[in-house]
């Protein structure tokens, strides 16, 4: 009797220690050729769209482009290594742990109940140290880790996000312009569409949680990004993937990670994300759905993309 | 027809079978929509319910299916409280009568058309009967407040063991109290429900948590959701007092400061939608202090009965003897236990988040809060459940081996489940999102243990009182006469 006591407790123990299995975060990943170019940018025109959950129509009055992509590793990578030499960004520290900073011109305060000071000065852009980055840095030079070059640059801030954009001549998107981009315009079939492609969600249609794509192991690291544009239709080993392009033609729009927004709203210091990611459920991946953070936060599971 | 007839009477006409099919269809439901989130939909059991049932799942339309669903489990759970109190408080026949016939043609109503309208297209009639369920429950609430009325001298308390101010029973004012606060509070959520699709938007109250200014309509529902269930954690911590019969001194102190709970609890969500908004928060706090004060009260109260009846035999016992009497019966000391583990998994979780929340919570990312934010209410409603359940084993006369597998069956598989959600609302503080996966996956595991085994053992209680109602003198023959005050501790 007690040795079986002894054995039911040893298991119970082996269980709960499972828990706390360390992760390999640098696990192999495999690699794939998209075909997407994430250089492209595509032309939103003026015009009508159903925006949020109830398809209210709401009219942006002038073309802008997108690009096609979230902006990847590679993007910047080569970015900050130019703005770090250029003195653009320089290294410096957030929360006691070695980030790149940058400036930021500030945000009106307006001391409502829960709202947080963004005054002009040095903001994170991205930890140095975090294992969860994907690129490499040697005192000057950023490049991407083998294999994640067209993945999502993610555990970037929204003031890194910020940044980039500005430094491409373009901006965050705002949230309606993210919102139409993805949703398409007011007219034609399935004008109302809650996933970029349409109605109907598929395991195959987007990385998001325990989708079952080729680069989450749920047993283990759990969900990775995958690189962008993945899902195009094409065909990858015995992976066949749903081409989940918006009617404008961009790629991830729902999944893979979240897309950092522009609008900075009066009486809060948070910002906005659209478009769920590898580590949400399929119902955040609508495209009306909003997800916030503050700015300074990073996560594997954040990205963006930018306007112009 | 006999046959038929006979069973009808006890399901519908019995508390003991009233009691069984409200928790037979909330199982039911639990089980079929269980299926639609978490591991089965991961798993693919979604995917296949909603092909091979026919569901018509509409994108735009989770939030508000989610809200339908909510109110007719919460409905059912509503029935099984009236049907418990107009079994053991003393009231007029009529309004008992009355009152039974309404809920539960209300609840069955807003059950069964509530859920067609949501899962299954969007028929109009079957959203009509669904407000007429609701509506006939409310109706229900009144008729149950006016035959709660305390001051009729017919219920006057005459025994001093028990709370009461010149003769004026405090437990029936707690009562009645609880039940009028509720039967506002509903319409607070009926109000803004009214102009939902007429320039009010359907929301879920944790995806606007940050959203600095809200509209009273939207102050209206929050205020309601929490209340509602607050009050029903009230009610059912009045009814298990009931149940074991709480009297001395603890219930002469208990009593006051339930009815003080509710009132000011009630005043301060009211005062959400109103200029008082700013410090409401302070008044909800100060109405939820007495009112978890009297559960504290009760909790002493019963565990010292417990310990005291266990150990009559023994002169002087040990500490291990009177833990052995305070747990020897899972049924009476699960209820009270329940409450105590309430305040590991919500009460301190919210005391924590209060606390910490601009500091921690709110570095986080919304969907970080929006967990802790579901999480706490769902095992706070899902100890409601448990609680039910213990009481019902008690009920339909488990005893012995059987009893106490039951009884710790319910609270150990539930604790399991509950300890496991508060770690995975609280993951981000000790795991990092890149490193989480395996602690989630460990989590996740048993919380789907705990609740799935959960819902076995209640599976395997309503097929053995499904099989028993065949035959012909049956234990539901015994439960046909049965009320719970012939039956209180």
């Amino acid at each position: 009797m007690k040795a079986k006591i002894f054995l039911a407790a040893l298991a119970v123990s082996m269980f709960l220690l499972a828990g706390c299995a360390p992760v390999d975060l640098n696990a192999p990943i495999p690699s794939f050729e998209t075909g997407v170019d994430p250089s492209t940018w595509a032309k939103i025109p003026a015009g009508e769209f159903l925006e949020g959950q109830e398809a209210e129509p709401v009219v942006i009055d002038y073309d802008y482009e997108m690009m096609l992509t979230d902006v990847t590793v590679s993007q910047y990578t080569e970015y900050l290594t130019a703005a770090l030499s250029q003195g653009d960004v320089k290294i410096g520290e957030f929360n006691g742990k070695k980030a790149i900073v940058g400036f930021y011109p500030g945000d009106k305060f307006h001391g409502v109940k829960h709202e947080e000071r963004i005054d002009p000065g040095d903001w994170v852009f991205i930890p140095l140290d975090d294992p969860a980055s994907r690129f490499t840095f040697d005192g000057t030079k950023f490049a991407p880790l083998p294999g994640y070059e067209n993945h999502p640059m993610t555990n970037v801030s929204w003031f890194g996000s910020r940044a980039y954009c500005l430094a491409q001549n373009g901006r965050l998107p705002s949230e309606l312009e993210w919102e139409k981009a993805a949703r398409g315009p007011s007219t034609g079939p399935g004008a109302d569409r809650p996933f970029p492609w349409g109605e109907e969600m598929a395991l195959n249609a987007a990385n998001f949680y325990a989708s079952r794509d080729p680069f989450e192991e749920m047993s283990t690291f759990g969900s990775r990004t995958s690189p962008v544009g993945f899902y195009n239709g094409k065909t990858y080993g015995d992976y066949v993937t749903v081409n989940n392009a918006s009617p404008y033609g961009l790629y991830d729009m729902a999944g893979n990670v979240w897309q950092w927004t522009s609008d900075v709203y009066e009486g809060m210091h948070y910002r906005f994300m659209r478009g769920g990611s590898k580590d949400t459920y399929d119902m955040d991946l609508r495209a009306w759905v909003r997800n916030n953070a503050t700015p300074t936060y990073f996560s594997p599971g954040v990205g963006f993309r930018c306007v112009r | 027809m006999q046959f038929i007839q006979t069973r009808f009477k006890y399901l519908f006409k019995t508390t003991k079978g009233l009691i069984l099919v409200a928790i037979a269809m909330i199982g039911l439901e639990t089980a079929l929509f269980g299926m639609l989130s978490g591991p089965m939909a991961e798993l693919g059991v979604r995917d296949w319910v909603i092909k091979n049932l026919g569901m018509q799942i509409v994108q735009a339309e989770r939030e508000g299916r989610i809200i339908i669903l909510y109110h007719s489990i919460a409905m059912a759970v509503v029935a099984i409280e009236t049907y418990m109190i107009t079994s053991l408080v003393r009231m007029k026949p009529f309004y008992i009568t009355a009152v039974r016939v309404l809920i539960t043609v209300g609840y069955l109503m807003a059950m069964i058309f509530g859920m067609g309208f949501a899962y299954w297209g969007h028929n109009w009639a079957l959203h009509g009967l669904y407000i007429t369920g609701l509506s006939l429950i409310f109706f229900a609430g009144v008729l149950l407040t006016i035959a709660l009325w305390p001051w009729d001298k017919e219920y006057h308390q005459t025994n001093p063991e028990y709370a009461s101010v010149k003769g004026l029973d405090m437990e029936r004012v707690a009562f009645f109290a609880t039940a009028l606060t509720t039967l506002i509070s509903v319409l607070f959520g009926a109000v803004p429900g009214s102009y939902f699709g007429n320039g009010f938007e359907t929301f879920l109250a944790e995806n606007i948590i940050r959203i600095p200014e809200k509209t009273t309509m939207e102050f209206a529902v929050i205020g309601h959701l929490h209340i509602m269930l607050a009050l029903i954690c009230i009610m059912i911590t009045l009814i298990i007092g009931r149940w074991l019969d709480f009297k001395g001194i603890m219930h002469k102190i208990a009593m006051p400061l339930m009815i003080l709970g509710a009132i000011v609890l009630s005043l301060g969500v009211w005062g959400v939608v109103t200029p008082l908004e700013p410090v409401a928060h302070m008044i909800i706090y100060v109405g939820a202090t007495p009112s978890m004060l009297a559960a504290l009260l009760l909790l002493i109260w019963s565990w010292a009965k417990l310990i005291r009846q266990g150990t009559a035999h023994l002169q002087k016992p040990t500490f291990l003897q009177k833990l052995s009497a305070l747990t020897d019966d899972p049924l009476r000391f699960g209820p009270t236990w329940q409450m105590l583990f309430m305040n590991f998994t919500v009460s301190g979780i919210g005391i924590f988040m209060a606390i910490k929340l601009d500091e921690i919570f709110r570095v986080w990312p919304a969907r970080e809060e929006r967990i802790e934010l579901t999480g706490h209410w769902h095992v706070l409603s899902a100890i409601v459940a448990t609680i039910i359940l213990l009481y019902y084993g008690d009920m339909i006369g488990l005893k012995g081996t059987l009893r106490k597998l039951y009884g710790w069956s319910i609270i150990i598989l539930s604790d399991i489940a509950f300890a496991a959600v508060t770690i995975f609302e609280m993951k981000r503080l000790f795991v990092t999102e890149a490193e989480q996966q395996p602690l989630v996956n460990t989590v996740m595991l048993l919380m789907d243990f705990g609740l799935g085994m959960l819902l076995v053992v209640l599976a395997a209680i309503m097929v053995w009182r499904l099989t028993d109602l065949f035959k012909g003198r049956g234990r539901w023959t015994e439960e046909i006469d049965q009320e719970l005050a012939q039956e209180v501790k």
